[in-house]
């Protein structure tokens, strides 16, 4: 590759870069910064939703960790959940990204197909459900009894020992999609001229390959892929809410976010719904700084 | 230049790439499952879809819940084909705009010498990881302010600067488009908006189209809950949702109608990924 040096370079003209962002920056600001930083504000007082709010100062932040009994069951899940879904989605989507790339463009978009599916499924709910139904009437439930393993159905949905592991497959089933495909896409525009390098230099295996040639190429969109698993392995909470209801038995699968919904959406306190988000914004920043120094570690 | 593939032959064993494509089965039959399903409820008459034991295949399949469907329909006070078309037309007109908006960000962000632009930059992570739900009051005050409500706007506006799509062109034009080629065109006397359109954004095909396909995919299952009241404006998984609500004896057709709904995701997929050339590595620069 050409290395052209910096120094000498002509300016590029500021004006039309401004143009090509401006409309971005102009509607990221109004849709997502200005209800943010309200979010962040009304997170400092008793917004109940009708009535105008009253500045409490820093009570909503107290009263998560003295006067709310769910909110450190729901933490622990959240963090549970975290470990299970996030770096075992990742690296699953990567390595299924990773050995589909190896087939030829035929086979390659049938088998991106298969795992890109869940995400085509509209009401994904309704699937699990009928599956795992806790009557006979279940997919599963009545494909044990049929072969004697069990003689009562099993209630998955309202056993302890089930349900944790149940969403985690299920939530792992449905975060394929995006980071799957950014993966894939990734993959593709890893420079060819690199592998041949790398077979002519030696390289013997196809795990050497990866860690030395395909990973440090595509940096930047294991990032990616990293954030957004992050992302979807804090957001777990609607699957669970819609599967085994809220509360859980016994709060089992509630996490930070289904709590979340439950403050704000059934006892309308937004202000201290506001103060939660924060909480699990700050979790999920401290998380994303240390993985990006993993991936900064890569290919050494 | 045949055999481009040649390197593969000295880190590639037979036996691994049977190993792994017998892992690609097991998983991908997992991961569609699911869809499997769905598509075979909906061919089930509706004595087998409340038989006992529940059966996984069918027996004697019909088309009768898709049959159903226009009488279904016709009870609407709004015919379908409005529905349709304000699918159709939030999704493709949100996805298109998203594409441009966020490549053009992106590419700002990812290639000017603007000072600030990591503090943005910092700003689009940041709101990546920010949870939506508690944004919901605040974004209602700025659509009423903004006389947005019950229009087509408050579906397509708020999409559009989805910081995914900036994240994701920023990501694949780092890597993507070296700086080089960029110099060279400006010294050929290339004005920014033209190496934008024709060089940068050709450059990173993958990464828009997969964009493409994940804009598509939200706006198709979007709904107006809580900021579209007129019938005539909401959007197609309304009427979904209305079929399935009929309880157990709609839930063939409720299931027929789903299927209908993924074709159009999946028509953007097999284009999408049909257009990915087999490889855009080499970037013009040899």
């Amino acid at each position: 590759m050409i290395q052209v040096k910096r120094t000498g370079r002509k300016r590029f003209a500021n004006y039309e870069f401004h143009i090509l962002w401006l409309p971005f920056l102009i509607l990221f600001f109004i849709f997502t910064i200005l209800p943010i930083l309200s979010s962040v504000v009304l997170s400092f007082t008793d917004f109940d939703a009708v009535s105008s709010p009253r500045f409490i100062g820093l009570d909503n932040y107290f009263r998560m960790f003295t006067g709310d009994e769910v909110l450190p069951v729901a933490l622990k899940n959240t963090v549970m959940f975290a470990i299970f879904i996030g770096p075992f989605g990742f690296a699953l989507s990567f390595f299924l990204a990773w050995i589909i790339n190896e087939f030829g463009k035929t086979a390659r978009s049938i088998l991106s197909f298969l795992f890109y599916s869940p995400a085509l499924v509209g009401n994904v709910f309704y699937i699990w459900q009928i599956a795992f139904s806790g009557d006979a009437y279940g997919y599963i439930n009545s494909f044990l009894m049929s072969f004697g393993i069990v003689t009562e159905p099993i209630q998955w949905f309202r056993n302890e020992s089930y349900v944790f592991p149940l969403i985690v497959i299920i939530q792992l089933w449905l975060s394929m999609g995006v980071s799957f495909l950014a993966n894939i896409a990734g993959l593709q525009n890893v420079d060819d001229e690199l592998y041949e390098a790398g077979a002519i230099d030696g390289i013997k295996t196809r795990w050497h390959e990866l860690w030395y040639i395909t990973l440090p190429s595509m940096k930047s969109i294991l990032l990616f892929g990293i954030v957004m698993q992050i992302q979807a392995a804090f957001s777990v909470g609607a699957i669970p809410m819609a599967l085994a209801g809220y509360p859980s038995v016994n709060h089992a699968v509630d996490t930070i976010l289904s709590h979340l919904q439950d403050v704000g959406t059934e006892r309308f306190e937004m202000g201290y719904a506001s103060a939660i988000s924060v909480l699990l914004f700050v979790l999920i920043i401290v998380t994303k700084k240390l993985l990006t120094k993993f991936v900064n570690f890569m290919g050494r | 230049m045949k055999n481009k593939k040649a390197y593969r032959k000295y880190t590639r064993s037979v036996i691994g790439n049977i190993f792994y494509f017998a892992f690609l089965i097991v998983f991908g039959a997992f991961a569609i499952l699911p869809l499997v399903i769905q598509v075979i409820t909906s061919f089930k008459p509706l004595d087998e879809l409340l038989i006992f034991p529940p059966r996984f295949y069918v027996v004697r399949p019909t088309f009768e819940n898709y049959k159903v469907l226009p009488t279904l329909l016709s009870n609407l006070k709004i015919p379908l084909s409005r529905y349709v078309f304000n699918s159709l037309f939030v999704s493709v007109t949100a996805t298109v705009l998203h594409i441009f908006v966020a490549s053009g960000a992106a590419y700002t962000i990812s290639k000017s010498k603007i000072k600030y632009k990591n503090i943005v930059f910092a700003f689009v992570q940041f709101a990546l990881l920010f949870n939506a739900y508690t944004l919901a009051i605040p974004r209602y005050l700025i659509y009423s302010n903004l006389r947005m409500i019950d229009t087509y706007l408050v579906y397509i506006l708020p999409y559009i600067p989805s910081t995914l799509g900036v994240f994701l062109m920023k990501q694949f034009m780092d890597t993507g488009i070296p700086d080089a080629l960029l110099e060279a065109a400006q010294i050929d006397g290339a004005g920014q908006f033209r190496v934008f359109f024709r060089i940068a954004l050709p450059l990173v095909k993958p990464a828009w189209l997969t964009l493409a396909l994940f804009a598509f995919r939200d706006m198709w299952t979007i709904t107006g809950s809580g900021t579209i009241f007129t019938e005539s404006m909401k959007t197609l998984p309304e009427i979904t949702s209305t079929i399935a609500s009929g309880g157990l004896a709609r839930s063939g057709s409720a299931m027929a109608m789903s299927v209908i709904m993924m074709i159009p995701p999946i028509i953007v997929y097999l284009i999408s990924q049909s257009s990915v050339k087999e490889t855009m590595s080499t970037s013009g620069i040899k």
